[in-house]
C-alpha cells in the first residue's frame, strides 16, 4: 500500500514544535477547570472542537442534555481484595488524576451525583481482571469512575460499554509507585449511542500504565485519554483500535504530558474505515516540558481506508521544550486498500471477501496481541470479522 | 492435456477519457508442457496481454475468446481464473502491508488446492522451495512484497509459481531488473516447474538474455498489439542480432 496515498478529504498533518510557550495548552479555548461555567459553549470552530459534529452531541456541550437517574447501568465484577465504593461528588479522589479540559468533561464532572471508586490495595496482584460493564438504557447520563492502585499493586481492568444512550464520563486512573495497570475500554455501543469521555492517568514512580481503547460502535464517540507523571521511571503505553463504519464519528484525542524527567511513553492507534461519511479523527499531542529530561516517547497512527467516502483526520503533534531527551518521534499514515492489492491477492486464487479479511486482520494483528486479555482479544477478532461481513 | 486458447483477442483501456485499443487480434495456443516466449518492444502490448488473461479490471475485452480446456476464461472472476489454473507472475508485484508471506502463501494454496495443505508437509514444502530460490527463512515472516528488493519480489513470485503449480504460467518480464545471479536462480525455479511437464509457460520478455536459461519451444514477436511473427528458438537469435526495428517500422508499435 502506498502510504502516501491519502484519500480525498483527509488531512495528515504533523508538526514538531520547539516552543517557549506550549501550543498544546494555548490551542485549547479555555484552561482546564472543574467548573462547567469556565468553558464557553463551543460553536465548532475551536481547535478542540473543529472536527466534531456538535449537532450530534445531543446537547452534552451546551447544557441541554439532562441526565436521568440510572441512565446507564454500571456493574462491577471484582476479584477478592478489591474495594468497590459508591461515593458522592465531593470525594477527594475524584479529579485527582486530572482536570476536565473541555466543556463536556467539565459538564460531566459538575453533573455527577455519585461516582464509583475501585481500589486495589498496595502489593495486591490480581490474577483475574476487574470487569466493569457500562450499559446504556437509551437515556442521558453523566458518570465518573476512579480506579486506584496502591504501590506495587497489579491489575487488569476491562470496561465494556454496550447498549445505547448519551453518556459523558470522566475516568481517573491513580497508579501508585511501582504499580502496573492495564485498562481495556471497549466502546461496543449500539449504532445511535453518543459517548464523550476524558480518561486521566497519573502514573506513579516506576509505575506502568497500559491503556487499550477499542472503539467500534456508536453514532459518535469522542475520547480523550491523557497521561501525566507523578515522578520518574514511569511508563505509559497507549494503544487504540477503531473500526469506523458508514456515518460513524470516532474521535480519539490523546495527550501525554511529560512533566517529569525520565519517563517513557508509546502511543499506537490503528483504525479501519469503511462506508460513506465514516469519519475518524486522531489527535496525538505529546508535550515534553523543560523539566522532562531523559524522556523517551513515540507515537504512531495508522489508518486503513477500505472504501470510498470515508474520511480520516490524523494530527500528531510533538512539542519539545528540552533537548536533553532519550528519544522522541511520531508517525502518521493513511493508506487505502486499493484495487491493485485486491487484484494481486485474487490473482492467487483468494476470493475478494477473504482478501479483504486477510488485509484487515493483518493490519490489526500486532495491536490485538498487545491486549493480553484472551477473551477480549477473541471478541475483538470476531467483531472485526462481523464488521467486514456487514460490508460485503 | 490443458490448453489455453486465445482467439482474435481485442483489448482496450480507458485513458484520458478516451478508449484506446491495445490488443488488436491476438491468436495463440499454449499447451501444458510447452514454453512460448513472447518478445517485443516496449509498448507493444505484451503486458496488456498478461494482465488481460489474469482479469485485471483496468482492461476491457472488446472481442475475441480465451478458453482453458474449453472453459470460457473471460467469464471468470480474477480468483476463479487463478483457481482454474492460470498464474500471472507480475512485473511489479504489489505490496500488501500487514499480511505475512507465510499467511499469504498458505491462504493462496488453500484456495487453489481447494483444501488447506497439511501443516507439516506444507512447512517443509515452503522451506525447501525457499531454499532452492536462495530465500532466507526470515522472508516468511515479512509482509508481502513490503520493502522487498526487485530481485526479492521476483523470487517471491517464482516461489508462488512453484507452490501453486498452475496449468498455465504467464511470466510478465520476470527477468527485468535482475542481475545475472538472480536471473539464474529465478530461471532455475521456472525450469523446475517446466520439467514437471504439467505447466504451459508464456514467457513475456523484452530481452533475449533470459532465453539462455529458459529454452522456449516457440518464439513470437509481439508488435502493434498482435503477434507479428512466430517461429522456433532461432527467431530469438535473429532478434538478438537485429533488434525489433523490422517490426516497429511503419508505426505498427505504440
Amino acid at each position: 500500500m502506498a502510504e502516501a496515498s491519502i484519500p480525498v478529504g483527509s488531512t495528515t498533518a504533523g508538526s514538531i514544535a520547539v516552543a517557549a510557550e506550549s501550543t498544546v495548552a494555548t490551542r485549547m479555548s479555555a484552561p482546564p477547570s472543574f467548573d462547567v461555567a469556565d468553558f464557553p459553549v463551543p460553536h465548532g470552530r475551536e481547535e478542540e472542537w473543529r472536527f466534531t459534529p456538535l449537532e450530534r452531541l445531543r446537547g452534552l456541550h451546551d447544557g441541554t442534555a439532562i441526565a436521568v437517574r440510572d441512565g446507564v447501568r454500571v456493574e462491577v465484577e471484582a476479584p477478592e481484595g478489591v474495594t468497590v465504593e459508591t461515593v458522592g461528588a465531593g470525594d477527594a479522589r475524584l479529579g485527582k488524576a486530572g482536570t476536565p479540559v473541555d466543556r463536556v468533561a467539565a459538564q460531566a464532572y459538575s453533573a455527577v451525583e455519585k461516582a464509583s471508586v475501585i481500589t486495589v490495595p498496595k502489593e495486591t496482584v490480581l490474577t483475574e481482571p476487574i470487569r466493569i460493564s457500562v450499559q446504556g438504557t437509551g437515556e442521558t447520563a453523566y458518570g465518573h469512575q476512579v480506579i486506584e492502585l496502591g504501590a506495587f499493586a497489579e491489575a487488569v481492568v476491562v470496561i465494556d460499554h454496550t447498549g445505547t444512550g448519551v453518556l459523558a464520563a470522566n475516568v481517573d486512573y491513580l497508579i501508585g509507585d511501582g504499580a502496573k495497570l492495564t485498562v481495556v475500554s471497549i466502546q461496543d455501543w449500539d449504532e445511535k449511542a453518543v459517548h464523550v469521555g476524558q480518561h486521566n492517568a497519573l502514573v506513579g514512580r516506576d509505575a506502568s500504565f497500559k491503556s487499550v481503547i477499542v472503539t467500534f460502535g456508536g453514532d459518535l464517540v469522542r475520547l480523550h485519554p491523557r497521561v501525566t507523571y507523578a515522578a520518574t521511571g514511569g511508563e505509559a503505553q497507549l494503544f487504540g483500535l477503531y473500526f469506523t463504519d458508514r456515518a460513524q464519528h470516532h474521535e480519539h484525542r490523546l495527550l501525554v504530558d511529560h512533566n517529569k524527567p525520565h519517563n517513557t511513553s508509546n502511543v499506537a492507534y490503528k483504525g479501519a474505515l469503511q462506508g460513506e461519511a465514516a469519519h475518524a479523527v486522531w489527535i496525538g499531542d505529546v508535550l515534553i516540558r523543560a523539566a522532562a529530561e531523559g524522556t523517551d516517547t513515540y507515537e504512531l497512527n495508522r489508518n486503513l481506508v477500505l472504501t470510498d467516502g470515508a474520511r480520516v483526520d490524523s494530527v500528531p503533534n510533538l512539542e519539545i521544550e528540552t533537548g536533553e531527551i532519550a528519544g522522541a518521534g511520531h508517525a502518521s499514515a493513511t493508506g487505502r486498500f486499493d484495487d491493485e492489492q485486491l487484484f494481486y491477492l485474487m490473482a492467487r486464487g483468494i476470493p475478494a471477501a477473504e482478501a479483504r479479511r486477510l488485509v484487515v486482520r493483518g493490519f490489526f494483528a500486532e495491536l490485538v496481541q498487545q491486549i493480553g486479555v484472551p477473551d477480549v482479544q477473541e471478541r475483538l477478532i470476531d467483531k472485526i470479522e462481523a464488521e467486514l461481513e456487514a460490508s460485503l | 492435456m490443458a490448453t489455453l486458447e486465445i482467439r482474435d483477442l481485442h483489448v482496450s483501456v480507458e485513458a484520458d477519457n478516451a478508449t484506446k485499443e491495445i490488443l488488436k487480434g491476438v491468436d495463440l495456443t499454449v499447451k501444458q508442457g510447452e514454453t512460448h516466449a513472447i518478445m517485443g518492444p516496449n509498448g507493444s502490448g505484451k503486458s496488456t496481454l498478461a494482465y488481460s488473461l489474469a482479469g485485471h479490471p483496468k482492461y476491457t475485452i472488446t472481442s475475441g475468446t480465451v478458453t482453458l480446456d474449453g472453459e470460457d476464461v473471460l467469464e471468470m472472476s480474477v480468483d476463479e481464473r487463478a483457481r482454474a489454473g492460470v498464474f500471472l507472475a507480475m512485473q511489479y508485484p504489489v505490496e500488501v502491508p500487514g499480511v505475512s508471506v507465510s499467511n499469504f502463501l498458505r491462504t493462496s494454496a488453500t484456495a487453489i488446492r481447494g483444501e488447506a495443505p497439511k501443516l507439516r508437509t506444507w512447512v517443509k514444502e515452503v522451506k525447501e522451495s525457499m531454499e532452492r530460490l536462495n530465500m532466507d527463512p526470515s522472508f516468511a515472516e515479512r509482509n508481502v512484497n513490503e520493502g522487498f528488493s526487485g530481485g526479492e519480489k521476483k523470487r517471491h513470485e517464482i516461489l508462488q509459481l512453484e507452490l501453486l503449480k498452475p496449468k498455465i504460467a504467464i511470466l510478465d518480464e520476470t527477468d527485468s531488473g535482475l542481475d545475472v545471479d538472480a536471473l539464474r536462480i529465478v530461471s532455475e525455479g521456472v525450469n523446475r516447474v517446466r520439467e514437471s511437464g504439467d505447466t504451459g509457460t508464456l514467457l513475456i520478455t523484452h530481452y533475449t538474455r533470459i532465453l539462455r536459461y529458459i529454452k522456449p519451444d516457440h518464439v513470437h514477436v509481439f508488435a502493434g498489439g498482435r503477434i507479428a511473427e512466430s517461429g522456433g528458438p532461432e527467431l530469438a537469435d535473429k532478434l538478438e542480432a537485429e533488434g525489433y526495428e523490422a517490426y516497429t517500422k511503419g508505426g505498427t508499435a505504440q
